[in-house]
């Protein structure tokens, strides 16, 4: 069985990250959400319907795993045949295709066929039917696999605009770089379950750590940071701060000025993806 | 409207594909061949000064093996343009980004029937009214009831065609590929068995042709139309590839379309059914 106990709410208008080890059942469940795959057993619900209801997926796109295609089809002609398959017609898809081919640097290749695409172009291609007819929730199945830099850079900014837009992304991933930069909420799975869940963007509510550098810092002015932090370590200039809480960021800033420290860093580090990932799955199951 | 979709693709990509392409100049092939035989078959027996009686026969004789070689020729050719189209797209995935679009798997499934269709009845038309058009304007002979003979061959290829969409939602292109044309070789046996059982008056042989065709009612359909176009004549010839003792019944058709449709009601169902 490749997954099972699956449960999970994703907010409209976020960046969902779906992160697990190869295997964990990512793509599985993303399958099962679209209705490709059916579950054995109990139900999903995607914006409201389940997920087999055809009418809903006019809502939605998708970018599969490993994006494939017809082999003879053109960029336009590839994005105009998914731009109908979505309901779309006429002079809404000639407005349509332009812009996406544009969007993803596709404009130079609209004419060519994608026999001719390379690994990155194609994965290119692939996200711009997804986003042909401007879904409220979209897919990615690892989004990113096989594209240099600039490419992942690309989609990074796409699906940060697909968001500004009012949309919700549901990212499948296990570059760890990438969610982190890019995704609002993570959910852990492993060997078909949901372990954990953790908010990336609420800093308020839990414990930060600061990296600062200043001169001047004595051990009485570092003495009196106790009352926000729960530790504090001074190394030369470097001074390593747990805070309890980001709310308290500008009050320690202000502080150590008063205190008369020089300051020349002052760097809020976030929990890294990659150690949290490591706690909650194990070491014992590589990426 | 998916359906509409699903079957223009399909007829492109059966037309850009060098398959359809390849096949077609085969068959031009084969029609400048024919046409070439048929030309020095006709020279042949008006020198000989043969009796117009029997030549007509000749000829017609010749024609039956151009509709022959037709069928062979559309027959394969349906099965290599659709063996890969559905089972094909489930093991690249290419059926994900589709599946996943606002519309039925139902109306992915008769989309590209429909398509498919539409190609073969393209093809089987070319080569038939080429085979005629030879006949009328090179050996002066025309067969009975050609428009019987040419639906017959289109349902017999729509039958294999479905029959290869139904077994692609099961199996891998090539393990499809070797169902159908093994069920296609067993028909093809099986008729065999029915002549040389009426042939030599044996029932059981008889029962055995007939069960063959029930499995796979393909090459009956051929039986029939090649039953239609000859003349009366050859009709009382007792056995050969184009001389029917006795022709498969026209209940035999109609289990033939019943079969059509139950496959394309089978490959619907089993399509929307299973995982992707």
């Amino acid at each position: 069985m490749a997954v099972r106990n699956l449960s999970l709410t994703v907010r409209r208008g976020e960046i969902f990250g779906f992160l697990g080890p190869n295997g964990a059942g990512k793509s599985t469940s993303i399958k099962m959400l679209l209705g490709l795959v059916k579950p054995s057993g109990g139900n999903a619900f995607v914006l409201g319907a389940p997920s087999n209801n055809v009418a809903v997926r006019r809502k939605i796109g998708f970018l599969p795993e490993d994006f494939r295609f017809y082999a003879w089809l053109t960029a336009t002609e590839l994005l105009e045949l998914h731009g109908r398959l979505c309901g779309m017609q006429g002079a809404q898809l000639r407005d349509r295709v332009p812009v996406l081919l544009e969007m993803f640097g596709l404009t130079p290749h609209r004419g060519k066929q994608l026999r001719e695409f390379s690994k990155g172009m194609l994965q290119r291609i692939g996200l711009a039917q997804a986003l042909v007819h401007e879904p409220e929730l979209i897919f990615l199945d690892e989004p990113t696999s096989g594209l240099d830099p600039m490419g992942r850079r690309l989609v990074r900014d796409v699906i940060r605009a697909q968001r500004e837009r009012g949309a919700t992304v549901f990212l499948n991933s296990h570059l760890l770089g990438e969610v982190e930069v890019t995704c609002d909420r993570v959910a852990f799975i492993k060997d078909g379950e949901v372990v954990a869940q953790r908010d990336l963007r609420a800093h308020s509510e839990s414990e930060v750590r600061v990296a600062i550098r200043a001169r001047g810092l004595s051990k009485e002015v570092i003495a009196g940071l106790t009352r926000w932090s729960t530790s504090a370590d001074l190394d030369g200039e470097h001074l390593t701060l747990t805070a309890r809480s980001t709310a308290d960021l500008p009050d320690i800033l202000r502080y150590l000025v008063a205190a008369g420290a020089d300051i020349f860093e002052f760097t809020p580090e976030r929990v890294s993806l990659e150690d949290l990932f490591m706690k909650i799955i194990g070491k014992d199951r590589g990426l | 409207m998916g359906v509409w979709i699903m079957a223009r693709v399909t007829f492109r990509e059966a037309a850009r594909k060098k398959l359809l392409w390849s096949a077609f100049l085969g068959g031009i092939a084969f029609l400048i061949l024919f046409a070439t035989g048929m030309h020095f078959q006709y020279k042949s027996l008006e020198t000989r000064a043969v009796a117009p009686f029997l030549r007509y026969q000749l000829v017609n004789g010749f024609l039956q093996v151009g509709f022959y070689a037709i069928d062979l020729l559309t027959v394969i050719m349906t099965v290599l343009a659709s063996v890969d189209t559905i089972s094909g797209e489930i093991s690249s995935g290419t059926i994900h980004a589709i599946a996943t679009k606002p519309i039925g798997r139902w109306q992915i499934l008769v989309g590209k029937w429909m398509g498919l269709v539409g190609m073969v009845v393209a093809y089987v038309a070319l080569l038939f009214v080429g085979v005629v058009a030879v006949g009328y304007f090179i050996g002066s002979v025309l067969p009975h009831n050609p428009i019987r003979g040419a639906l017959l061959i289109i349902l017999e290829c729509l039958l294999v065609l479905t029959v290869t969409l139904l077994s692609g939602t099961w199996f891998s292109s090539l393990t499809n590929g070797v169902v159908v044309l093994g069920l296609h070789g067993l028909a093809f046996i099986g008729g065999w068995i029915e002549q040389i059982g009426e042939f030599t008056n044996s029932q059981s042989l008889v029962n055995l042709g007939i069960l063959s065709s029930l499995i796979m009612p393909s090459e009956s359909l051929w039986r029939r139309a090649i039953f239609e176009m000859q003349s009366p004549v050859a009709r009382s010839l007792p056995v050969g590839p184009f001389s029917q003792a006795i022709a498969p019944s026209l209940t035999m058709v109609g289990y033939a379309a019943v079969y059509l449709i139950s496959s394309l009601a089978l490959a619907i169902r089993h399509f929307d059914q299973r995982d992707l």
